[in-house]
């Protein structure tokens, strides 16, 4: 691999986006990569925008993504695939999971929520949408919608089914192994 | 052993902190240096824990130090503050056991009051100052500020910033070796710094670092222990054209942006090596200085006579970035979309949150409160707006004291001043006193939830567990206050709405001083269950909009003005259905 692959994780503090990175981390340093993630967030414990960064390759330098460098963006919800839709490079790819959580801005009426946010970054980014929320509950557990998410993403990544499968075992608690990896072929397979 | 793992910055820093042999450390929470500690007590080696403020912690790290073993002391740059009194003096007792204390800044201000740069206290306290650019060297450098410290007789700073805390990049591990502890002795002249002793050793300082800074041309840092041999201060001679100074995060920003400039990069940011500088810049056509924050080695440099472009070209705000050198320096034209317009998402107090509560009734009663540092601050935004000054740890207390002897007691009538357990144990007991002393007749409100929240669930004096887990007798907040001579201290739930708006009209009304207890954990603990969930009966609902004013995330408005609850995020504090004035909410078991 000649190019350093820039992915990034956004979505809103509280929605686990943390098991995310750490799947890819393990799935990236199994590959024998060099890998740099970095997760920033704001002060509260919930509710925020919160982002992270993942890049790997032969040798990373800087642990941040760009504007205009991310391969893969990968977007827990609408508001913030659309707020950080610019760091995509021109031909990346934009996996959003089709969920609307309100900022407090919108709550007290200082702002609306934007209308038709995926038709709109189709028109210039390639995007993948997923009802994530929606398929988990037809596996029964509505918190594994990450790996389904995280399905959908890794069609964009060049490492294997049965990679991805072993680090989720070796991530997820041991009594979640099995639905996890269940929810991660929805979202691969689709 | 030779294992590789992938490691936060912080983690990493820990880790090095184990295989060079510390036998002590202690600190205060502060984002982003918390999680040091929180690794760090994972080694059950290493004696660690919780201070109640950082310049205790700063202090035990020297009495450890002074008793001959490795010792640490970790906080937020803010928290560096708090510690520079006996900072500045340790630096001229120096170092028995290795003292180094880890420093994290913050460009951006992710989740701090202010961007001030460490490295410019330490210039004034005359430490020495290491700064690694990932998590491998954030673990090697660590053991080397132990090796200096030891080495030089000095406390050392290794200085991080958000970036690399939270980073993770991958680190070798390395078994522990602990050195043997030192053998104290008796040694007024260098460990009583009152005048006549500190006059001689100010000239040992002075020595200290003309020595450091001479050494720091050359030093390689090559033994048995560490994951590579290291040049502190790296030269990487490339392409002349472009030489760029550097150290830190920034330094990756540079091999980024220009793989093939010359580069040379310090490990120690102060002293500073000068014939190797000199060099360096003899060497290239065009010189750089690139570094966050304040222009520490720029100034440096700028005395000695020599022409570089720094802040000239670079801002000191904020974090860096290798398109800022792509544009500066490379003049690229980068094509990049231009951000969308994204309605903002700032962080809130969560579902179930104790403070909305407290401010839902404040706000109610048009009462203004000096606010201090915590999840609480937010309290200063809509739709809550009732913080009105948000200084540092402790200041609501003492500010709102300063109101009071400034305009008289009247003017504070309509003002509380609000602070957390854990603010109130760092530095706000100190401003409570002064308030006792000098007849002050405001109202303190302490949320006490339990818990250091903000930073992400730190035990504290007043909770009764400290770091490495054990359970102690906690210290009683109300106790402590009336043991002052306070009169009036009340405890109260933060969920009794009624119960506090009346405790609040008669204490501030009072011409005492008297402090209010909010009683009720914080919402993400574990150990903390409502039985109920909210629930929205659309047939009652008069659209009134009583229960939106706290601004629960739960709650949203329906096109028709009724409101919906989600479910998931409802925490059941039953704040929301207490509040309205029409049944329009029940509380159904979860």
């Amino acid at each position: 691999m000649a190019e350093t692959k820039n992915i990034m994780i956004v979505g809103v503090g509280g929605q686990g986006t943390l098991l995310t990175s750490r799947i890819l981390g393990g799935i990236i340093l199994t590959a024998g990569y060099d890998v740099k993630l970095s997760e920033v967030h704001g002060m509260a414990q919930r509710g925020g925008s919160v982002v992270t960064f993942v890049r790997y390759g032969e040798k990373v330098e800087e642990p941040i993504v760009e504007a205009g460098q991310a391969d893969v963006l990968i977007a827990f919800e609408r508001l913030e695939a659309l707020r950080y839709a610019h760091f995509l490079k021109p031909d990346g790819a934009l996996v959003v999971n089709d969920q609307r959580i309100d900022p407090i801005t919108v709550v007290t009426g200082a702002a609306k929520y934007p209308d038709n946010i995926i038709e709109d970054l189709s028109k210039s980014y390639k995007v993948y949408s997923v009802d994530a929320a929606g398929e988990a509950l037809k596996l029964g557990n509505s918190r594994v919608f990450n790996n389904i998410v995280l399905g959908v993403a890794a069609q964009h990544m060049d490492f294997s089914k049965e990679a991805w499968l072993e680090v989720i075992a070796n991530t997820v608690p041991p009594k979640t192994v099995e639905i996890n990896q269940k929810a991660f072929l929805v979202g691969y397979e689709k | 052993m030779s294992e590789k793992k992938i490691m936060l910055g912080n983690e990493a820093i820990a880790r090095g902190a184990y295989e060079a042999g510390v036998k002590v450390s202690s600190a205060y929470p502060g984002t982003p240096s918390t999680e040091i500690s929180e690794n760090l007590v994972k080694y059950p080696e290493i004696y660690c824990e919780w201070a109640p403020n950082e310049k205790v912690a700063m202090e035990v790290a020297i009495g450890a130090s002074i008793s001959g073993v490795r010792a640490m002391a970790s906080m937020k740059h803010v928290g560096f503050n708090v510690a520079a009194d006996p900072m500045y003096t340790v630096a001229y007792i120096g170092a028995t056991g290795g003292l180094v204390t880890v420093v994290a800044d913050d460009p951006g201000m992710y989740s701090s009051q202010n961007e001030q740069d460490t490295r410019q206290i330490c210039r004034a306290a005359q430490v020495p100052v290491l700064e690694p650019s990932d998590s491998q060297e954030a673990k090697d450098y660590m053991k080397l500020a132990f090796e200096l410290s030891e080495e030089y007789d000095t406390p050392i700073v290794l200085r991080t910033t958000t970036r690399l805390a939270h980073s993770q990049g991958v680190v070798v591990l390395e078994d522990r070796v602990v050195p043997e502890d030192k053998v104290y002795e008796k040694n007024i002249a260098k460990h009583v710094m009152m005048p006549g002793m500190a006059i001689k050793r100010h000239l040992v300082v002075e020595d200290r670092m003309n020595r450091m800074a001479e050494d720091a041309n050359t030093l390689v840092v090559s033994k048995e222990g560490f994951a590579k041999d290291m040049p502190l201060n790296k030269v990487e001679m490339n392409d002349t054209k472009i030489g760029f100074i550097t150290s830190g995060i920034p330094y990756t920003y540079v091999k980024e942006a220009c793989p093939n400039a010359s580069v040379l990069k310090l490990g120690m940011v102060h002293p500073l090596p000068k014939k190797l500088i000199e060099d360096f810049a003899s060497k290239v056509d065009t010189l750089y200085i690139f570094e966050e924050l304040e222009p520490v080695i720029e100034e440096q440099v700028r005395a000695w006579g020599i022409k570089c472009i720094g802040k000239d070209a670079f801002t000191v705000q904020g974090e860096y970035s290798a398109n800022m050198i792509r544009k500066v320096v490379l003049k690229q034209d980068l094509q990049i979309n231009t951000p969308a317009e994204a309605p903002a998402r700032p962080p809130i107090l969560c579902p179930g949150c104790p403070h909305r509560s407290v401010y839902t009734v404040l706000n109610k009663l048009k009462i203004h409160a000096a606010g201090d540092i915590g999840c609480y601050t937010l309290g200063a935004l809509a739709p809550l707006n009732v913080v009105d000054t948000t200084i540092c740890m402790g200041a609501s207390i003492s500010s709102l004291h300063g109101m009071e002897m400034a305009k008289g007691k009247d003017y504070v009538k309509d003002w509380v001043a609000v602070i957390g357990d854990s603010t109130f144990m760092h530095t706000g007991v100190n401003s409570l006193m002064n308030m006792v002393y000098n007849q002050a007749t405001g109202t303190v409100i302490i949320l006490d939830n339990s818990i250091t929240g903000m930073t992400g669930h730190q035990d504290n004096a007043a909770t009764g567990k400290t770091l490495m887990g054990k359970v102690v007798p906690a210290i009683n907040i109300m106790g402590l206050c009336k043991s002052m001579g306070i009169q009036h201290v009340q405890e109260v739930n933060a969920f009794d709405i009624k119960e506090l708006e009346k405790v609040i009209k008669e204490e501030v009304a009072r011409d005492e001083l008297s402090v209010i207890i909010t009683k009720s954990p914080c919402a993400l603990l574990k150990e903390v269950h409502f039985p109920n969930k909210c629930v929205p009966v659309p047939e009652k609902c008069k659209k009134c909009g009583m229960c939106l004013k706290p601004g629960c995330p739960a709650l949203t408005k329906n096109e028709d003005g009724t409101i919906s609850i989600d479910a998931t995020m409802c925490n059941g504090c039953g704040l929301c259905k207490n509040l309205c004035p029409f049944d329009a909410i029940e509380e159904v078991a979860k």
